[in-house]
């Protein structure tokens, strides 16, 4: 019981909470304000009213406003204002009647068939719905006036019964979603009645958008009501309705159309007020489910790219090296101030080589070779350093696409994702071909069955016209090859291409792709998070670790004797050094967000040989022992080799 | 693709039933029956009765039903109580007229929501908050009288285009067209700007996703990937919006086809309304229904061919 007690209590307090947060949004406390002035007004019309709302006055026809009538007079000289108070009574009863009648029945049918499922569901919920939305709604409207000698309380409860399947698709809905919860189910096991499983749990649940229902259905009942009212049906002259009045309006409009107005306004803020209402409840119950205090730094950042790439006018590109990366930083435009995420990272592909990147998640070993395709999300951008392929510098400020990527091409880590999925295999390779080739639309078509030839696709004719949902996740990753193969690239650059793929499948995938680069002479850079990959492919590596280049050398000495404590850490946590029946090992602690990294090794608060000068500045690249190994550590002698 | 227009179909049979039941029931329970309107208020009671055998009144329910139901098949739905001219021919020739409203709105709303949206997909700011505040506007604003509106601006104040009035295609295009914009422009409103803002939450996902990403890294350019691949891929949903939208279009011709007085299905729905000719009523009723069938037809097979998934099963 004591369980069921704090779930209500917090059930009270989220809607308190709910109510708290439409009513400081500005816009719905306006709307709010509006209605609740509009219909005690049209109350109260008897006390507020100047005028009787049928007293004609034929001396003072369609005048316009002045201080005897605030909003003028109509053809018979009865005073709008008046009548715009009175008219306001059925218009809005009606869409009460209306309202009341759909939520009753949608909330009592909706809550009936999703909680009670079976035969019931089958027939009100879903046969019913279906035709009921389907039936000509207007029509037999027109059809129940008619029957019922055109009596609006008629009309519009008719109007509520068919607009009540909405509501009960809705609510079944929700319904089915709260019945599968565990509070509920739990509370069925505990041996609730049905009726009190309903009332305590399932109705709070489907209170929201009932809700929002009961806005949106206000609005389409005062638009109907008018719009009944408008074609004359209904309640006869001379009783003022809101539609009525626009009717009126519509006689006199070649010589003056200042009638429109108030009704026609008084109308049409009432539908909008009752909307936008709806909208700022949907948006406040949503708000329930959205993580909080994440800062939101995509809206106020429209296509800022902050300072594109630092210095305009490059160092001479060094010599040696196909892809030469030299300071880069990747930063992220935030509301105080940019936060590097990639911090001075260089390094060389030399033509032929396979370079690793490894890492855990959230180190920039992604965001990395986006900034090189100049394919950064918006709001991150490369805020200094320069690369340069083949000795020719890259654009790597978006948009940058195209011109470079002629060079390079790109594997991305989820196969079938990655292609569009309304376009056959061959179409889409055959765009890019024509792009990079500008061959004809046959020509371009051969080329890409070629390509899917040269990825070792068996029938490749047949997989060109496939759509890539027809696709393995190994063939749609020889297809994403294909593409990056097209235009005769120089360089590869694959983000975890085999991650997503069984373990068989992977050793295809690297086959062909370190098959690929021998054959071609290609360089390639392969970030990934496993070990076996990288002793694979790859001659040498580097290790980054939030954001910054932690160690490098090659795998070899990499693997046997790492000079940074995170290295050696991400080596251990690996599968291979796991004990059958003990727990993996993992490293304890998670990466720091670029918001809140220490000021000297990133690594220091994870790290066991941290002393004060690993937190006091910023430690530099220190040479290893092995041949062209670097390393970011201060204590690295105190580092064991790996023992296997 | 075949199963699912199948099913479609197969739906469509109840759903003819039910309207048709319900709409016959109704006429059943009028106080007054067509026998009185005929005979009018002077028939003695044995002409009353006469006419009432005549017209098969007497009859049980099903026993009429499954006759008019007959007749409904082979093209007959009676007679126009108000014109005594046969229904069907009464409404087949104001057809064309809904149709061409119909065609209007949904060249408009697709056309000029889709591009609407797609922009503001990805330019998020003034336009964005322009399309937001104006759907609640096109949405909220009653069509009829957006309808005097737009007449009281156009035709009355500037005088550029025809206050009311509808001109045969065959008479005239270019009449024709001009007859149409205003309609057109009523209705239009809330459906594009509907369309628009869903264009818009659909381009966003679909922006999202990493096939776009894909397509940036293999050197596609940003004009294809945004016109040609997002756009289809973000256009799946939308058909079923169209389709939406076409529906009340229909309902909504009702009182705009009132407003600008056109000749079309809508303003005899109307017209039927108030003489009390049940008859007429009921078939604008078939045909609405029939047409809602269609157009959830056109919305699956679109469907299907804009999303290969689908039409391979």
């Amino acid at each position: 019981m004591a369980r069921q007690v704090t779930s209500r209590d917090a059930d009270d307090t989220l809607q308190i909470s709910i109510v708290r947060r439409i009513l400081r949004k500005p816009v719905a406390g306006i709307c709010l304000v509006y209605l609740v002035g509009v219909i005690g007004a049209c109350c109260a019309a008897p006390v507020l009213a100047p005028d009787n709302p049928l007293a004609q006055n034929l001396s003072a026809v369609e005048q316009g406003p002045s201080w005897t009538h605030l909003l003028g007079t109509d053809e018979l000289g009865r005073d709008v204002l008046s009548r715009l108070l009175y008219g306001g009574r059925p218009t809005l009863l009606g869409a009460a009647e209306a309202v009341v009648v759909a939520i009753v029945l949608g909330v009592v049918l909706g809550i009936s068939s999703g909680y009670l499922g079976g035969w019931f569901d089958r027939i009100i919920g879903r046969a019913l719905v279906d035709v009921g939305l389907s039936v000509p709604m207007i029509i037999i409207l027109l059809t129940v006036l008619i029957v019922f000698d055109e009596s609006m309380t008629a009309g519009m409860i008719a109007f509520g019964v068919l607009a009540s399947m909405g509501v009960l698709r809705v609510v079944r809905s929700a319904t089915l979603a709260a019945r599968e919860e565990l509070y509920v189910s739990a509370a069925r096991v505990s041996g609730l009645s049905g009726a009190r499983i309903v009332i305590r749990h399932i109705f709070p649940a489907v209170t929201g958008p009932i809700i929002v229902q009961a806005t949106i259905l206000g609005s389409t009942a005062l638009v109907v009501q008018g719009g009944l009212s408008y074609l004359g049906l209904g309640a006869p002259p001379p009783a003022p309705t809101w539609g009525g009045m626009i009717e009126e309006a519509q006689q006199l409009i070649i010589g003056d159309s200042w009638l429109l107005v108030p009704a026609g306004l008084a109308l049409g803020l009432s539908v909008v007020a009752l909307g936008l209402l709806g909208d700022a409840i949907r948006d406040a119950s949503q708000e329930r489910w959205s993580v909080r205090g994440q800062p939101v730094v995509t809206r106020h950042l429209t296509r800022a790219h902050g300072p594109a790439v630092a210095d305009p006018v490059p160092a001479p590109a060094p010599a040696d090296g196909l892809l030469v990366v030299r300071n880069l930083t990747i930063s992220m435009a935030a509301p105080d101030g940019d936060l590097p995420i990639v911090r001075d990272l260089s390094f060389q592909i030399a033509a032929g080589e396979v370079l690793g990147v490894i890492g855990e998640s959230g180190c920039g070993k992604t965001l990395t070779v986006l900034s090189l395709l100049g394919l950064l999300p918006k709001g991150i951008y490369v805020s200094a350093g320069d690369a340069f392929l083949a000795g020719q510098p890259l654009s790597l400020a978006p948009p940058a696409r195209g011109h470079l990527s002629n060079g390079i091409g790109m594997i991305f880590q989820e196969p079938v994702p990655s292609l569009d999925p309304v376009y056959t295999v061959g179409s889409q390779l055959s765009e890019v071909v024509r792009i990079k080739l500008r061959v004809s639309r046959s020509e371009a078509r051969r080329q890409a069955v070629d390509l899917l030839r040269l990825v070792h696709l068996d029938e490749p004719e047949q997989v060109a016209s496939s759509y890539p949902y027809q696709l393995s996740g190994g063939m749609a990753q020889r297809v994403s090859i294909a593409r990056a193969l097209a235009g005769d690239p120089i360089l590869l650059m694959a983000d975890e291409p085999t991650t997503a793929l069984d373990v068989s499948v992977q050793a295809e995938i690297l086959d062909l792709l370190s098959s690929l680069t021998d054959e071609r002479g290609m360089g390639m850079l392969l970030v990934t998070h496993d070990w076996g990959v990288l002793a694979d492919m790859c001659e040498r590596a580097l290790v980054l670790y939030a954001g910054e280049l932690v160690e490098t050398g090659t795998v070899a000495s990499l693997w046997a004797h790492p000079r940074h404590p995170y290295t050696a850490r991400l080596i251990k946590a690996n599968p291979y050094f796991a004990t059958p029946g003990a727990a993996l090992t993992t490293i304890s602690g998670v990466v720091p967000e670029p918001g809140n990294r220490p000021a000297g090794c990133a690594f220091a608060d994870r790290c066991e040989l941290a002393s004060d000068d690993c937190r006091s500045h910023s430690i530099p690249l220190i040479a290893s022992h092995t041949e062209g190994g670097f390393h970011r550590c201060l204590h690295s002698e105190r580092i064991a080799p790996i023992s296997k | 693709m075949i199963r699912l227009i199948a099913h479609r179909l197969l739906l469509s049979v109840p759903l003819l039933f039910v309207v048709t039941v319900l709409s016959f029931a109704l006429e059943q329970i009028v106080p007054g029956d067509a026998a009185q309107d005929i005979a009018g208020p002077r028939a003695t009671p044995a002409e009353l009765e006469q006419i009432r055998i005549q017209l098969g009144l007497t009859r049980p329910f099903w026993s009429q039903y499954a006759h008019w139901l007959g007749n409904a098949l082979h093209g007959n739905l009676g007679t126009s109580l108000f014109t005594g001219q046969p229904v069907t021919a009464d409404l087949d020739s104001r057809l064309p007229v809904t149709l061409s409203l119909m065609a209007g709105v949904l060249i408009v709303c697709t056309v000029v929501g889709l591009a609407l949206g797609t922009v503001s997909a990805r330019h998020e700011g003034a336009l964005g908050k322009a399309i937001d505040a104006l759907s609640m506007a096109g949405l909220g604003l009653p069509a009829y009288w957006l309808s005097l509106v737009l007449i009281a601006i156009f035709a009355v104040g500037l005088r550029i285009l025809p206050a009311t009035g509808y001109t045969y295609f065959t008479s005239s295009p270019r009449l024709w067209a001009l007859d149409l914009v205003l309609p057109v422009i009523a209705l239009s409103l809330g459906a594009v700007t509907v369309m628009a803002k869903q264009t818009r939450d659909s381009m966003r996902t679909v922006l999202g996703q990493p096939f776009i990403r894909g397509l940036r890294a293999a050197g596609v350019p940003e004009r294809s990937v945004i016109w040609k691949h997002a756009l289809r891929n973000a256009s799946i949903p939308l058909v079923t919006v169209l389709g939406l939208v076409a529906v009340a279009t229909l309902s909504a011709s009702v009182f705009v086809e009132a407003a600008f007085v056109l000749p079309g299905l809508g303003s005899l729905a109307v017209s039927a309304a108030q003489e009390h000719d049940l008859p007429v009523v009921e078939g604008i009723a078939l045909y609405f229904t029939t047409a809602t069938i269609i157009i959830n037809l056109l919305v699956d097979i679109t469907y299907g061919w804009l999303n290969p998934r689908i039409r391979v099963t």
